[in-house]
């Protein structure tokens, strides 16, 4: 399986809550669907939360392609 | 190329010249081979025309695998053959600012910036086209629509090659120039709505000659090396010379094989470019762009908190629920004891109902027989027997009073007849004096002399009594 994708991971939590109250779940899926919902919800928090933000600059450096970061670029806070 | 339609030189040959033939031959200086003179009308014509504007119709338009473009432009008096060459080197010699070439169509009115040109091998002249716009509406304009046609035809605005724009991209890059409010807007507004979005720019010119190429590059880098999840092809507004390197053929065709999704955002909301039509998504604006390209982090936390909550939430209820159908479940798990004492119980009611049921059903009979009874009572045969009995000594009373009554009608008759038979009695003809005669051997009345004869014994009945006697003498009649 390719990285797991935030926009998949928070479809899935979606489902398994909309199954969920849907109510015909067995006891056995139920807490199959609350231990994966928590996995998936930890995942996507766990995404929103990550890495501080970075803006770089792609640049050729002779022959080779470089990322830098971009000069002059402010820290912003949400 | 058709005959009529070519401008062609005709040598005229004066016609004193056929009858000065002889003594006028001095008048002429030289004698030119036709090849001497074409070359020089070449020269002459070459040198005059060199570069001039020449306005007409586009008519017998011809593409010939040379892919140079013939045609004839012409007016409403004259016509003159046309060619445009389709060398590389001529047209980058040509538009060295980037002019587009637009593809001239038949019937359409056209400026052409041009040259004569002779052909000597055949005596003929024409225009060298070297760029043409067509009247009225603008070139750029035209080779807009031209090149959108061309593209839409060959499916690069097709809905179903769109590229999806993903929802949380990890990876940001932006295509645009390094200056100016554009890329300011974009970072400021990812920055707010997403603040650890990673950014990736490529800094390119956004307008002039050089900006098609920089931009179909920094594409193409973006997809190489930059490992973004969605693309900003972005460029603030600007006249439309300014926009043209949006409608270059090269910068769409880098938009479409990009495996990125792109999404445009060139000049204003109203500036439409072939660089929007090919695009996954054309955003009216740079800012715009950026808000489609980023969700807003608050949201999606939020969101997730709430999905997060209500999962919680749900499954404390589910196990609750699961909960009370276990106690339900062990509730009705009984003790055999007591399901024998259940059980007794429901005997007894049994054994109780049974009872008194057949209590019920002994009553029922009894009163049935009684009124059998009652019934029978009334058909008993001694009531018969006794009603028969009177009955039959009603009739028998009858019957003797009425057997009386005719004994007594019987004894009157009697008497009648008796008095009938009396009358009729020989008996009462005898006591008239009659007698009855009968032979003594058999007993048959005489009624003739000639029953008896003489010596006959005969008994004599008379009224009183009889007699017997001898018959002394017949005498027959």
């Amino acid at each position: 399986m390719a990285k797991e994708n935030f926009e998949a991971a928070l479809g899935k939590l979606e489902e398994l809550v909309r199954r969920m109250e849907a109510g015909d779940l067995t006891l056995e899926e139920s807490l199959k669907a609350f231990e994966e919902g928590t996995r998936l919800a930890r995942f996507c928090s766990r995404k929103l939360d990550e890495a501080e933000r970075r803006v770089e600059i792609l640049l050729k450096q002779g022959e080779d392609l470089v990322v830098k970061p971009l000069a002059g670029e402010d820290r912003e806070d949400g | 190329m058709t005959r009529s339609a070519a401008a062609q030189f005709i040598l005229v040959i004066p016609y004193f010249f056929w009858y000065c033939h002889d003594g006028a031959t001095d008048m002429i200086n030289e004698v030119l081979t036709v090849s001497a003179l074409n070359s020089r009308i070449k020269d002459l014509l070459e040198a005059s025309f060199e570069l001039l504007w020449v306005e007409g119709e586009v008519s017998n338009l011809r593409r010939p695998a040379s892919g140079h473009v013939y045609f004839t432009l012409k007016d409403d008096r004259s016509q003159i053959r046309s060619v445009v060459f389709r060398s590389p080197f001529a047209s980058r010699a040509a538009f060295p600012n980037h002019r587009p070439v637009f593809d001239p169509e038949e019937g359409m009115q056209v400026i052409c910036r041009a040259r004569v040109g002779v052909y000597s091998p055949r005596g003929e002249y024409q225009l060298i086209v070297e760029s043409m716009e067509p009247k009225g509406i603008g070139a750029l304009q035209l080779a807009f629509e031209q090149l959108k046609n061309r593209l839409e035809k060959e499916g690069l605005f097709a809905a179903a090659g769109k590229k999806r724009i993903p929802f949380l991209p990890e990876r940001i890059g932006i295509v645009t120039s390094s200056t100016g409010a554009v890329i300011q807007d974009i970072l400021t507004i990812t920055g707010r709505r997403f603040p650890s979005a990673h950014i990736l720019v490529a800094a390119v010119r956004v307008q002039g000659g050089e900006a098609p190429a920089e931009i179909i590059q920094a594409i193409d880098r973006m997809n190489a090396v930059g490992d973004v999840d969605v693309m900003i092809l972005a460029r603030g507004g600007g006249s439309p010379e300014d926009l043209a390197p949006f409608n270059d053929e090269g910068v769409a065709r880098a938009i479409y094989r990009s495996r990125v999704p792109v999404i445009s955002a060139v000049g204003h909301e109203t500036d439409f470019t072939i660089a929007d039509f090919v695009a996954d998504l054309r955003a009216p604006t740079p800012s715009a762009a950026a808000e489609l390209a980023v969700p807003i982090r608050r949201e999606l936390v939020a969101n997730l908190e709430d999905l997060h909550h209500r999962m919680f939430h749900l499954y404390q209820r589910m196990t609750l629920r699961f909960r009370e159908r276990l106690t339900a479940v062990c509730e009705r798990l009984k003790d055999p004891k007591r399901r024998l004492t259940d059980l007794r119980l429901l005997a007894d009611d049994r054994l109780e109902r049974m009872h008194r049921a057949l209590r019920r059903r002994i009553e029922e009979r009894k009163q049935d027989r009684a009124r059998l009874e009652s019934r029978l009572g009334r058909v008993c045969p001694a009531v018969r027997i006794r009603e028969q009995r009177s009955a039959l000594d009603r009739t028998r009373a009858t019957l003797i009073g009425r057997a009386g009554k005719a004994l007594e009608r019987g004894g009157e008759r009697l008497n009648f007849l008796t008095a009938m038979l009396d009358s009729l009695s020989p008996l009462a003809v005898l006591s008239r004096g009659y007698s009855i005669a009968r032979r003594r051997s058999d007993g048959r009345i005489i009624r003739r002399a000639g029953d008896v004869s003489a010596g006959a014994d005969v008994h004599v009945r008379v009224a009183a009594g009889s007699f017997d006697t001898r018959v002394t003498r017949v005498c027959e009649e």
